[in-house]
């Protein structure tokens, strides 16, 4: 028989073979293999950063595990840096594991992030609704003002404008995004570019 | 106090019974309940609020569960969530907490004393009250998930 163990939207994907899901909203991650997540180092064992993730086990990070590293080239990660990297390992038996190069060897965009920025923690829904191809949201705060933005899967978005006020914008126009409707969205933000 | 620890345990019980644990192993699920008000049936009002609270952390359930309070009168009569003036001159109070999936008797605790018939009739009418709780459920999660 088939139970259903979360409340949320069933959703149905006629391509392929079809498959339906339940959508659902909620802020703890769990973590899973092949997910994009940003994770802070707390502590440095040996050959081994440990980062947490938000889950209920900090999670591996080795550091041969970026692009162009070596065991002479170490790369310069230090206690409470910011790392975009992917699980490898994710299962509900094993510490996860991550790294920052994918399977060609590659970074493509994963490693330590810069300095200045913003970390917040949002629901995993928005996160989803913003990864979303053609998402308006990305696309209206864009012609506000330029920035550069980190999504993780875990909840965590890094934001990092020209000036601090403009990421504190930008930062609480996504936060509020979770429960303003599009037409609310609309109105604040042309209250702002008016400005 | 003891009566707290009670509480407790009694919802830790029915907690444990619909919660699919083995998802997720060496982990602890911590709930926190915050009295801000009691009226009275504040067991039944304990478990609703832990069911959900689990739905909008998101946990996987095997099932819903709500507490039903009842009480009898000294003239036999059964009144359901009574009020703490109305506990006081019960003759017995009986909560249960209910699941969804077949409205089975998850946990069930009685102060006072009465018979096995009127605990049966408690029963039956605490399981059909049940039904109106968890359509209450239902009604607030359509109304979350109609914001997305």
């Amino acid at each position: 028989g088939l139970l259903v163990t979360k409340c949320g939207l069933l959703r149905h994907r006629p391509g392929g073979g079809g498959a339906y899901w339940v959508d659902s909203q909620q802020k703890r991650y769990v973590p899973v293999k092949g997910d994009h997540v940003i994770g802070i180092v707390t502590a440095k064992a040996g050959d081994v950063f440990r980062l947490d993730v938000g889950g209920s086990e900090p999670a591996s990070l080795s550091y041969l595990a970026f692009e162009g590293a070596t065991k002479r080239n170490r790369p310069n990660v230090q206690v409470g840096d910011l790392i975009y990297g992917q699980f490898v390992v994710a299962n509900k038996d094993m510490e996860p594991e991550m790294v920052c190069i994918d399977s060609s060897g590659r970074s493509s965009g994963m490693g330590i992030i810069g300095q200045d920025g913003f970390l917040f923690k949002v629901s995993l829904g928005l996160i989803r609704k913003l990864l979303a191809p053609k998402c308006e949201i990305i696309q209206e705060l864009s012609q506000l003002y330029p920035f550069e933005l980190v999504l993780g899967m875990n909840g965590r978005i890094w934001v990092k404008a020209k000036t601090v006020q403009q990421t504190l914008i930008i930062v609480n126009i996504l936060e509020a995004c979770e429960y303003m409707t599009a037409e609310q969205r609309k109105q604040a933000l042309a209250k702002l570019s008016g400005n | 106090g003891v009566l707290e620890r009670s509480r407790e345990q009694l919802l830790r019980q029915t907690c444990e019974a619909v919660l699919l644990g083995v998802l997720h192993p060496r982990t602890a699920i911590s709930l926190v309940l915050q009295v801000l008000s009691d009226a009275g049936s504040l067991l039944s009002c304990c478990l609703n609020a832990a069911c959900m609270a689990l739905l909008d952390a998101g946990l996987p359930l095997a099932a819903l569960f709500c507490g039903v309070t009842c009480a009898l009168q000294p003239d036999g009569t059964i009144l359901l969530d009574p009020t703490a003036r109305q506990e006081q001159e019960a003759r017995a109070i009986l909560t249960f907490a209910i699941a969804s999936s077949n409205r089975k008797v998850l946990m069930a605790t009685t102060k006072g004393s009465c018979s096995v018939e009127e605990m049966q009739q408690c029963l039956a009418a605490a399981q059909r009250a049940a039904s109106t709780i968890f359509q209450f459920y239902r009604d607030s999660v359509r109304r979350r998930y109609s914001k997305c």
